[in-house]
């Protein structure tokens, strides 16, 4: 890759893998006949007009819709049919379109919710903060400081956050994911309604992410400067079809790709 | 000339690291420092701060450091950085602590000048600028950071680690182990020990050398000033280029031996502050400002019967609050002493508290003028708010207010073993135990500036009042007269409109011309909030700059000064004519303000001439464009359609009572 920030990155086999994958709500085929794979440490994006079904896919990743046909392949593993528990517990960890978190809780409690997957003691112990769960959740409260600390999100930490700005709130969200330790990070639109300085520090973030943790991600995305910037490689979707798969620079230069987005005279 | 003498003091020839070891060993298990990392205050004791001084000590002397050579630091107020200081001045080098916003060009200056060849900074942000000047500046050898972040794939012949020079460090200190003490005893009192370059309000900045006596003796002169103690506790947010934290956070707290708190980012020191309770606070007039103002904004959302009660008790303390703190309680009636004591609970209290304010003794403002209200509000409250003067120049070792004897329009008297004459011109000038040795490779600026009996000339207009009190008018050169003769003063005008919580910056123009006139910048957040509850829309702060609304509430607030203007027999002739509200921030980054935030006048009336030339033109508008910098150093242009408005004035009383 001939991006700068991939020099000290190397990025592995294929990590994870969607083959054939069919998906359709009655009538209305929202996915047909996706392939497509992500190696380990990527950057991997969606991207595709209104509609084409870049969300879907991601729910189909981490098992909220069950795609009719078509397997997926995580980590050695293959499903025909992925369930949100497992996947969780196998290390997918994914932000929303909309943001989804508890506004009325703090910025430190929304995180420490990334953590449940990771308490081992029983709900008698954790209500009692006795024991071992003390131990315990001091560990996990370690583990989301240092996320804060790498958000750069200190300065609210006990703030509710309905209170925050919509840019700090999804930034809050990445945290909560991060939270979870994840391997695999579906990102949906991370940057959507955001000004210029909130997207630049979310590309910033999502880098130092992969970076750093070597955390492999899969993020949908509108903006083709964000796009082309931070991503290893883009399949494009359209009407539930794949029309494109390979570096932004291949992708930029097929005329599918293009049609897609500005359209055609038919 | 008038010659004013504080009490005479004396020291013995000290250096801070042999303070630093001495207090590691009289009382090594008291905490030292303290920093809040990952949501947790962790604490150093003074025997493990001289552990981690030796070690970085000896880590530069293993990259070659020597004696006399500089060393730039660079980054927020964090304890690495503190003790690297010590470990340099423990070399007998010279530490150069810069402005941690500065952009990369205005660091390449003072490396070049102070032939720094090792860096010792914070974090990515300022490894990247350092970089940046690297190709224009290879003498640079060694960028030394403390946070790794983000540095993963940086190029790592001139980067090191902090920890790798520690480790280092004790390799060194193992194959050489008298090094250290060796290179300590070898200091002397009248080595430089720092090197704080000067804001710059001309021309570029000039490193102002201070000598380990000179600042030890002028921290003795304070601590003794106000009976600080090992007990005492601070919190450490300023700049570390800025002499006021200098003296504060690193010469009195070495000398006194109190503890340091450092605070978790910028962004977190009010939350820091209410958990830490400093005893013991400085801060220049526009922090306190800042906390009056967001105060005063979150007093106007609560609920009606809260903001009732604040109003009320907010009056009984301007009443009373200020006498019963200076201990002038006989004069207060019982009534009044009730409801001061309800208000406490009540309001001053929880204030104090929110504030961070509850365990305070003394608190300092200086750097700039305060504003009446400001201070009073501060004062009424309980908290012993007092001002001082002094520069860089003279290790802000000058005047001080002493506790009972505050004044709001002074800044007290000379400090023990300081002299002050005021010159024919009205130039205050003194001779201090912090008077700087030099300014480095500039004999010339050192001549013009200590005159050759010894004295240092200040640049600030000034006079003693009855009370023995220094009162600061302005800038010598600054004091112009308008053509009809009248004094002008403009800081003093400018003060005035930025008291207000609406107006953020202000530039007067009036010397040599018929009339006064302003240059306004408005408060984004507090006119903001205004503008939100009148229902009126805005898109940033040029569009709400220029809406007709807030030219009207600009309007009150000049008019008011006006009518307090023209009380005063002196001023009352320079009231402002016609004002205009800037369409954009004034910023440092502009070179429009100092990094002090002092607005530079000339620049601005050079940048601006167009509106400067269309407010006494008689315009009722002018379109200007203006080049802005952004933080990252690339620059853009704002255009925008300015509105210059009248302003009433009021008969001034120095013409009447002159007539009578």
């Amino acid at each position: 890759m001939e991006h700068e920030h991939n020099t000290g990155r190397r990025i592995g086999g294929t990590f994870l893998s969607v083959e054939n994958i069919s998906l359709a709500f009655g009538g209305v085929k929202a996915l047909t006949d996706i392939s497509f794979d992500v190696r380990e440490h990527e950057i991997r994006a969606i991207i595709g007009p209104n509609g084409a079904g870049k969300s879907s896919m991601l729910n189909c990743i981490n098992g909220v819709y069950r795609p009719q046909q078509g397997t997926i392949r995580f980590d050695g593993q293959a499903f025909q049919q992925m369930d949100p528990h497992k996947a969780a517990s196998m290390g997918i960890a994914r932000t929303f379109q909309n943001i989804a978190l508890f506004k009325g809780m703090s910025v430190l409690d929304n995180m420490m919710t990334g953590r449940s997957l990771k308490m081992h003691t029983n709900l008698f112990l954790q209500a009692l903060y006795v024991g071992p769960n003390r131990r315990e959740e001091l560990e996990h409260r370690q583990k989301v400081e240092h996320i804060i600390d790498f958000l750069q999100i200190e300065s609210v930490r006990k703030t509710p956050v309905g209170r925050l700005p919509y840019g700090v709130q999804k930034r809050v969200e990445l945290g909560r994911a991060l939270a979870a330790e994840p391997r695999l990070l579906l990102l949906d639109e991370p940057m959507a309604g955001m000004n210029i300085e909130e997207k630049q520090d979310m590309c910033r973030f999502i880098l130092d992410v992969n970076d750093e943790f070597g955390t492999t991600i899969v993020l949908i995305e509108h903006d083709m400067g964000v796009v082309m910037d931070v991503s290893d490689r883009v399949v494009v979707l359209d009407y539930g079809k794949k029309i494109g798969d390979g570096t932004p620079a291949e992708v930029r230069a097929n005329q599918a790709v293009i049609d897609a987005y500005l359209g055609v005279a038919h | 000339m008038s010659t004013q003498t504080g009490p005479a003091v004396a020291g013995p020839e000290e250096t801070f690291p042999r303070l630093l070891l001495a207090h590691a060993q009289s009382r090594g298990d008291r905490t030292a420092i303290r920093e809040k990392d990952l949501g947790i205050w962790l604490s150093w004791t003074w025997k493990q701060v001289a552990d981690e001084v030796r070690a970085i000590a000896c880590g530069l002397s293993a990259l070659g450091f020597r004696r006399g050579q500089t060393v730039a630091i660079i980054g927020d107020n964090r304890p690495r950085l503190y003790w690297t200081m010590m470990a340099v001045q423990a070399l007998g080098g010279i530490a150069v602590p810069l402005y941690q916003d500065a952009i990369a060009s205005e660091m390449l200056f003072v490396l070049e000048n102070a032939e720094i060849e090792i860096a010792v900074v914070e974090d990515q942000e300022q490894v990247d600028k350092m970089l940046e000047i690297l190709p224009k500046y290879p003498r640079l050898r060694h960028i030394i950071y403390d946070d790794p972040r983000g540095m993963r794939n940086y190029p790592d012949q001139v980067l090191l680690a902090f920890e790798a020079l520690q480790t280092s460090g004790r390799e060194y200190d193992k194959s050489h182990p008298t090094h250290f003490q060796t290179e300590v005893d070898k200091g002397r009192g009248d080595d430089i020990a720092v090197m704080l370059y000067t804001s710059g309000t001309t021309g570029n900045p000039k490193g102002v050398c201070q000598t380990h006596s000179a600042l030890i003796a002028v921290s003795r002169g304070d601590i003794a000033f106000d009976g600080f103690s090992a007990d005492d506790e601070i919190l450490s947010y300023l700049p570390m280029a800025w002499v006021g934290d200098h003296l504060f956070s690193y010469a009195q707290a070495l000398v006194a031996g109190f503890c340091v708190n450092c605070p978790e980012s910028s962004e977190t020191v009010m939350t820091d502050l209410r958990e830490i309770g400093p005893t013991y606070y400085f801060a220049p007039p526009r922090v306190f400002e800042n906390l009056l103002t967001q105060v005063m904004i979150r007093m106007e959302d609560a609920a009606p019967f809260k903001r009732r009660l604040f109003h009320h008790f907010m009056g009984v303390a301007r009443r009373c609050g200020a006498a019963l703190l200076d201990g002038r309680g006989a004069s207060v009636s019982a009534g009044d002493r009730f409801n001061y004591w309800l208000g406490n609970l009540l309001v001053y209290g929880p204030l104090r508290n929110v504030l961070g304010m509850s365990r305070i003794r003394v608190a300092y403002t200086g750097g700039a003028a305060i504003g009446p209200d400001l201070f009073d509000f501060y004062r009424s409250i309980g908290i012993n708010l007092k001002q001082l003067y002094g520069q860089t120049e003279t290790a802000v070792y000058v005047c001080k207010q002493p506790s009972g004897e505050v004044k709001l329009d002074t800044v007290g008297k000379p400090l023990p073993g300081v002299q002050i004459r005021i010159a024919d011109n009205g130039e205050v000038q003194v001779r201090t135990p912090g008077m700087l040795k030099e300014y480095y490779k500039r004999p010339d600026a050192t001549a013009e500036s200590i005159s050759p009996d010894g004295w240092f000339l200040t640049g600030d207009a000034g006079y003693f009042d009855e009370d023995g009190h220094l009162k600061i008018i302005d800038r010598a050169k600054d004091v112009g007269r308008l053509d009809s003769g009248t004094l002008f003063a403009p800081q003093y005008i400018e003060n005035k409109l930025k008291f207000f919580p609406h107006i953020k910056e202000a530039v007067a123009f009036g010397h040599g011309r018929d009339r006064c006139c302003v240059f306004i910048n408005i408060d984004l957040g507090s006119v903001g909030n205004w503008a939100e509850r009148r229902g009126i829309a805005y898109s940033g702060y040029t569009d709400l700059a220029q809406k007709d609304e807030v030219y009207a509430l600009v309007k009150e607030c000049v008019e008011s000064v006006n009518a307090d203007l023209a009380k005063d027999p002196q001023l009352g002739g320079s009231q402002i004519h016609r004002f205009l509200v800037l369409h954009k921030e004034l910023d440092a980054d502009d070179g429009e303000l100092t990094r002090t935030r002092k607005v530079r006048r000339g620049f601005i009336a050079e940048r601006y001439q167009q509106l400067v030339d269309a407010l006494y033109g008689g315009a009722t508008h002018c379109e200007i464009e203006a080049q802005v910098k952004f933080e990252d150093g690339r620059t853009g242009m704002i255009r925008a359609d300015v509105k210059i408005r009248e302003a009433r004035t009021f008969p001034a009383e120095t013409a009447q009572r002159k007539a009578a």
